[in-house]
């Protein structure tokens, strides 16, 4: 069973969404999207200062087996980007949650963080 | 749920991800492809290719039916055990699958694929007719393929009563003993055996080799292992709307004696003095991505191509692929990436031979 911390918030699209104490969020992927891409061997992140949409493709990440697209999970300016992901992909695979943070990002309106998916919501969408 | 090998509940010990792969459930990897990858690179891995289909053609005339319904010859195969890699087409040249024969004692043993199976067993049995021979299937035998510079010596360990047999064995000869089959052939550019096994006897023998430090591989790292070895895989690197000839399996193609007529042959020999289009390469990204198979190739003032194979190779460290293109192409390509047109270098294949970049 894929690990599933009850701390975070989920998309659907298999990313996850940490509030920080100031009010900005960082993103990644989940455990479970990361077995299914299998070894990841590159990561391509968006640019910082850039403003995004909701949904919206910003991200990609590259394993043996596929490409696949990192949307962004709500509106906002992408404040960082995980520059050692370029070096060391494999971290996507062996801390999906902790070192393999995709991207922080402010959010245009705070309110949207209740449209997210809870632990529990996520585990269903995933089956 | 599909079919099982002998060998399912091991690849579940060890921790294998099942995946379909044919109709049988098969281990796509048992944690890294990377990793498993690089053992078969560096030491030896094992892969279960059970589920290959093994059928042996006995009789007075399965010599002139092998001769007939393959493009390979096979009475170039001289001594007992020899083998040779050949294409059976159909009448329009095309490949109906890719196999591996080998001339045992007065017999011909073929190995072919398992997505191709009933079809071949089909094709393979329509075409008997006025040759005095029989097809029996081995759906009895299990198969265990063992890679990598270090497998001769760790199933000499463990089968130390084959351990003279696999001294003695040449690079593509197989030989039997005690109902069990050594075949020095794989499917990764290194070194290794393919030998088929008495279903009981797989498991034991799977376990003894994992005791010996054999890593388990998964088709994962069997199929980014054959790539960079240049070899074809079945259903993306031809089928039977491409010939061999533009497939890079013209070597495999046995013109003479000119009289042999081989099905398929009169195709061939059309498309050869018509020109030859299309030609078989292997193509390298130094930069970030991954090229897949179906991407669009584009050769400037060439016309355009496709990805046949493709994937990130763990050996070079970056992306390469198998690709059909047309036959002026030169040294340089492009690669629609994700809609992105990418300057890739043209090479002769393979990438990868005994652990070496060979480009």
């Amino acid at each position: 069973m894929s690990n599933i911390p009850a701390d975070l918030k989920y998309v659907a699209s298999h990313e996850w969404i940490r509030l920080e104490s100031d009010g900005t969020v960082t993103v990644g992927i989940t455990d479970f999207a990361q077995d299914q891409l299998g070894d990841v061997v590159f990561v391509e992140l968006p640019e910082v200062d850039s403003e995004v949409t909701a949904d919206q493709d910003i991200a990609v990440v590259e394993s043996v087996k596929a490409a696949s697209d990192i949307y962004a999970p709500l509106a906002g300016k992408i404040i960082a980007v995980n520059d050692d992901l370029a070096d060391a992909p494999e971290k996507v695979n062996e801390d999906p949650y902790g070192d393999a943070w995709f991207f922080k990002m402010e959010l245009a309106d705070a309110a949207d963080l209740d449209k997210l998916l809870d632990a529990d919501g996520y585990a269903a969408a995933c089956e | 749920m599909g079919k099982k090998t002998p060998l399912y509940d091991c690849h579940l010990e060890a921790g294998g991800k099942i995946v379909d792969f044919g109709g049988w459930d098969m281990p796509i990897h048992y944690g890294s492809q990377i990793q498993e990858h690089n053992a078969v690179r560096e030491a030896a891995g094992m892969f279960d290719v059970s589920h290959m289909t093994i059928v042996d053609v006995r009789g007075p005339d399965a010599k002139a039916y092998l001769q007939k319904l393959l493009a390979n010859d096979v009475d170039k195969l001289k001594e007992t055990g020899k083998a040779l890699y050949t294409g059976m087409l159909n009448n329009d040249g095309g490949v109906i699958d890719d196999l591996i024969v080998y001339r045992m004692d007065g017999w011909f043993r073929t190995v072919v694929n398992c997505a191709t199976r009933e079809k071949d067993l089909e094709w393979m049995t329509a075409h008997t007719k006025g040759f005095d021979i029989s097809l029996t299937e081995r759906p009895e035998m299990a198969m265990v393929a063992v890679q990598g510079p270090e497998a001769l010596g760790m199933v000499q360990k463990v089968r130390p009563e084959a351990a003279e047999l696999i001294d003695g064995l040449k690079i593509f000869q197989g030989l039997p003993q005690h109902g069990w089959f050594y075949a020095r052939t794989g499917y990764t550019g290194e070194d290794g055996l393919e030998i088929m096994i008495p279903k009981e006897d797989a498991a034991d023998f799977w376990q003894q080799l994992s005791e010996a430090g054999v890593q388990p591989c998964g088709l994962g790292a069997r199929d980014t292992l054959r790539l960079e070895a240049g070899m074809n895989l079945y259903g993306n690197d031809m089928d039977e709307s491409v010939s061999p000839l533009i497939a890079g399996m013209g070597w495999t193609v046995a013109w003479e004696p000119a009289g042999r007529d081989f099905i398929g042959r009169a195709a061939l020999e059309a498309e050869k003095a018509a020109g030859i289009a299309m030609k078989q390469v292997g193509l390298v990204l130094e930069t970030r991505g991954v090229m897949r198979s179906h991407q669009k190739v584009v050769v400037e003032g060439a016309g355009e191509g496709e990805v046949t194979s493709g994937t990130f190779s763990p050996t070079l460290q970056y992306s390469i692929a198998i690709a059909r293109v047309p036959a002026a192409t030169g040294d340089t390509a492009q690669v629609d990436l994700r809609g992105k047109l990418t300057d890739v270098r043209v090479i002769k294949l393979p990438f990868v031979r005994n652990g070496q970049k060979q480009f």
